[in-house]
């Protein structure tokens, strides 16, 4: 899978960065496995080292198993203003885990991350790609029982 | 593309796109579509305008709906509204009759004086 | 075939997707479809029309009605009453006081704006390029490539006084001249940066989403001006939709022979390609940008040499920020003029800025260059929420800084900003009441810089952990004298010393709230309290035996079990074991649990015995 990735790109250093996000996109679990930056290594002439430089640089790669959903919650200021804190709470009991963590069912990792730019309606969080505007602690319950509820 | 004036012909074309949100028409047909102007038919006539002004390509004519106008008894009605000029209120319309406005009053500025229930505001 | 009679623009921008604008318009979808006038109505999906904490919104034309926070159960009222019987759903407008507002351009959000880069957000269906040239789009470029010199045009933008709109202020024009005047280098590169990451900013992501074409023609100008043909957009990760915008912007533009080789006949060929990010704030530093895109860590590099001699791949560049290239198709078009006749002296034109916090109003505004933060705050953002009172506003981010009430008067340009302690940024604008604490805010600041910061230089890199360790002692009670004078000079050292713009900032919000709001800080150290009880350590909960009616709720979601009492003798906390969870503050109800700044006394006699004790045991 990881030779079929890279042969999109050319073998060439700019392209490091999109190899990484595709792959850990079609990684059931989104994270950059050992074997995944060896086949990367190989193909783009480049160090491993050089390589774990550039994913631990960039918070949205992971060098460990995550979740199948990734909950990023925004802990920027304006969110903090209008409450994202409680938001943090409410998802930490729900869930069961603190942030970094993955629930037991594999379901479900919880992050924080810098600002969405929705910031209009804070507070918000991305699930994967979607968007979630002016949350309430009720409004965070409904939208993770409506994504287990999908499964 | 290759000049100024290719773009202006994909503009020009493009305008009519957005014909409803700038308001750069030149005649704008107003439709009644209160509860009793609908019974009376004021679909029907709605669609024809639809239609023919589709059919006859009037890239300069927008057509719009509105409420009770409180003439019931005269219903379906319909404004046709130019810049500059007194508006036309035309009563007891149907799809027929449509067509005749079209042709006359629409494209050739013939007002259609049989069907005419009040001009002006 | 019939012609369509509605045009319905729903706002698709993020924050109205984040609200639910998606599931309203599949819901149009399907009632229009059972009513049979499917293929009366344009149903089109806008970028960001402004008033987010409306949202969602949508207008509806020819008659311009505004429709705010609709529903998918309003839909049918909406298609079955307006569209069809062509009576607008009045209690979906706005309010304001006892008028009801129709029409967009009357809600009073608009008033006091002037779209320049933002004119077509909102208004056109970004995802076709036809629409954008409806609105005289790709002429600007046709003029300037057929019409003028890259100096003349470079002229334009000269006269016009355009400074970039990503932060710095730096005048637009100077860049582009530096790399125009290098010809002995044949390969050069223009980036537009769209890494916004300054908390409370979204102006670039609405641009991007809501007129991708404008962008890429501003691009195009740029690149003809200083004679490139290749040009990156680099996107944050985080912004999705605005990386497929843009990259189906150049597939259109390609299509069309308005992008590629031989651009309106002429010798200019251009081609362009998005880069994205993965999530690090430093990237929006142009030199950190170069080096991301080349595929490495995005660390910033001294300068000079600046970009324009030595940027991407050693070749001269150009990086221009979003909102700077989306102001440049109109400055050509209307002339430098008519530009330089709005704002002020050194501060010419329009901004956007981003309204957020505590404000009435949120979202994205346009307005003239000079306008006061208070009618900014309270005429267009429509003052604050409740009854509550105003109490300082943070603009530009974290390398910007708090403005109080004294300062609502100051006209909003880069000089008056910086002259008072603050900075224009990217234009984010949080606005915050009197129950904000100024440590906490700058704390918390100064923890998203700490998290943010590359680590490649030491000033920015430790001398930020440092000021952070200062300000958790003081949110947590155990400040000391000299405390802030520490503060301020570790603040003047990093300013000075830090590699790049965001260490160079970084300091800004905390040397901000110490000099306007000193006070603050020093009852945090000397009082060991947090006056506007947010501040954990420096607050405590009491129940008015008065209030309390002695329901035992409190108590009972305790989860320290640290509440008891009777209903006759009332209920009372035992302040050693709260945790401070605020549960019982939320769930009173009669409100009679309260929270008091201070520490409460068992607290400072109990900390006071406990010092004695590891004092003896040390002895």
């Amino acid at each position: 899978m990881y030779k079929e990735i890279c042969s999109k790109y050319a073998p060439t250093k700019d392209n490091l960065i999109y190899i990484l996000h595709e792959i850990q996109d079609a990684e059931p679990q989104h994270y950059i496995s050992k074997e995944a930056v060896l086949a990367v290594s190989d193909y783009l002439k480049l160090p491993e080292n050089h390589i774990y430089g550039v994913m631990t640089f960039y918070s949205m790669y992971s060098t460990t198993p995550r979740g199948k959903h990734i909950i990023r919650l925004c802990e920027s200021p304006p969110c903090y203003i209008k409450g994202s804190e409680n938001i943090l709470r409410k998802l930490g009991i729900i869930l069961g885990v603190e942030v970094g963590e993955t629930t037991k069912d594999g379901m479900f990792t919880l992050e924080l991350c810098a600002c969405l730019g929705v910031c209009g309606n804070a507070p918000v969080m991305m699930i994967n790609e979607d968007v979630y505007g002016d949350l309430s602690e009720e409004k965070v319950e409904e939208i993770i029982e409506s994504i287990r509820g999908r499964q | 593309m290759k000049t100024l004036a290719d773009l202006k012909k994909i503009r020009e074309k493009a305008q009519e796109d957005l014909k409803l949100r700038s308001g750069n028409t030149r005649v704008k047909i107003v439709v009644g579509m209160g509860t009793s102007g609908i019974a009376m038919g004021a679909r029907e006539v709605m669609k024809t305008f639809l239609e023919e002004i589709a059919t006859r390509n009037l890239t300069d004519v927008l057509v719009t709906q509105t409420g009770e106008k409180g003439l019931s008894s005269i219903e379906p009605v319909v404004d046709v509204i130019e810049e500059g000029k007194d508006s036309i209120t035309y009563g007891n319309m149907t799809p027929d009759k449509v067509k005749k406005v079209i042709a006359e009053h629409i494209v050739n500025g013939r007002i259609v004086s049989d069907y005419v229930v009040q001009t002006g505001n | 075939m019939s012609l369509k009679r509605i045009d319905l623009l729903i706002c698709c921008g993020s924050g109205c997707v984040s609200a639910g604008a998606l599931k309203i318009k599949e819901r149009f979808h399907e009632v229009l479809a059972e009513n049979n006038i499917t293929n009366e109505v344009n149903i089109i999906e806008t970028g960001c029309m402004g008033p987010c904490d409306y949202g969602p919104v949508m207008v509806i034309y020819p008659e311009g009605i505004f429709y705010q926070k609709v529903t998918p159960e309003d839909v049918e009222d909406i298609v079955k009453e307006h569209f069809l019987k062509g009576r607008p759903v009045t209690r979906l407008m706005l309010q304001d006081k006892d008028k009801t507002i129709q029409i967009q351009k009357d809600v009073p959000f608009y008033h006091k704006q002037i779209k320049v880069a933002l004119e077509n957000c909102g208004y056109i269906n970004p995802d076709s390029l036809e629409e954008y040239i409806a609105t005289g789009g790709y002429e600007a470029l046709g003029r300037v490539l057929l019409e003028m010199t890259p100096q003349e045009a470079i002229n334009i933008i000269k006269e016009s006084g355009l400074r970039g709109r990503g932060g710095g202020g730096f005048p637009t024009h100077i860049k582009w001249q530096m790399v125009h005047d290098n010809t002995q280098e044949k390969v050069k590169y223009i980036i537009c940066n769209g890494d916004e990451g300054d908390p409370g900013a979204f102006m670039d992501r609405s641009l991007l989403e809501g007129d991708p074409h404008r962008i890429l023609e501003g691009m195009m100008i740029a690149a003809y001006c200083m004679g490139a043909s290749e040009g990156f957009f680099y996107i944050r990760a985080e912004y999705p939709l605005a990386i497929t915008r843009i990259k189906q912007a150049i597939e259109q533009a390609k299509e069309l022979g308005l992008m590629g080789q031989n651009v309106f006949g002429t010798d200019f060929c251009f081609d362009a390609e998005v880069r994205t990010g993965a999530g690090a704030f430093v990237c929006g530093e142009e030199m950190a940008l170069i080096s991301s895109i080349e595929g490495q860590r995005g660390n910033p590099t001294p300068k000079p040499p600046y970009p324009a001699v030595q940027g991407l791949w050693g070749k001269p560049t150009v990086v221009n920020n979003v909102e700077t290239l989306g102001n440049i198709p109109t400055i050509i078009s209307r002339g430098a003029e008519w530009f330089a006749s709005m704002g002020t002296e050194k501060s010419k034109g329009t901004k956007v800025f981003a309204l957020t916090g505590d404000i009435r109003n949120t979202g994205l505004v346009e307005v003239p260059m000079g306008i006061t933060l208070r009618e900014l705050i309270f005429d267009v953002g429509g003052g604050m929420i409740g009854d509550h009172k105003f109490k300082a506003v943070q603009l530009g981010g974290p390398s910007g800084g708090c403005l109080t009430a004294d300062h609502l008067d100051t006209p909003v340009d880069y000089e008056n900003l910086k002259a008072r302690g603050a900075m224009m940024g990217s234009g984010g604008i949080i606005v915050m009441n009197e129950e904000k604490c100024m440590v906490n805010v700058a704390k918390f600041f100064m923890d998203f810089c700490v998290e943010e910061s590359c680590g490649k230089c030491s000033p920015c890199r430790i001398g930020l952990k440092q000021m952070l360790e200062i300000l958790e002692r003081i949110t947590s009670g155990k400040g000391k004298e000299g405390d802030i004078d520490e503060l301020l000079r570790l603040g003047e050292s990093v300013s000075k010393l830090s590699l790049c713009g965001l260490g160079q900032t970084a300091p800004n919000p905390v040397l901000s709230t110490i000099r306007y709001f000193r006070d603050e800080y020093e009852s945090h150290i000397r009082d060991q309290s947090c006056n506007s009880k947010v501040c954990l350590d420096l607050m405590h909960f009491n129940i008015d035996k008065e209030r309390c009616i002695g329901c035992s709720l409190c108590a009972r979601k305790c989860p320290t079990n640290c509440i008891s009492g009777s209903r006759e003798d009332k209920y009372t906390i035992h302040q050693v074991d709260c945790i401070k969870c605020g549960n019982c503050f939320d769930v009173c109800p009669v409100k009679a649990v309260e929270k008091i700044p201070g520490m409460h006394p068992e607290i400072v006699e109990r900390q006071k015995e406990m010092a004695k004790a590891a004092k003896r045991n040390d002895d």
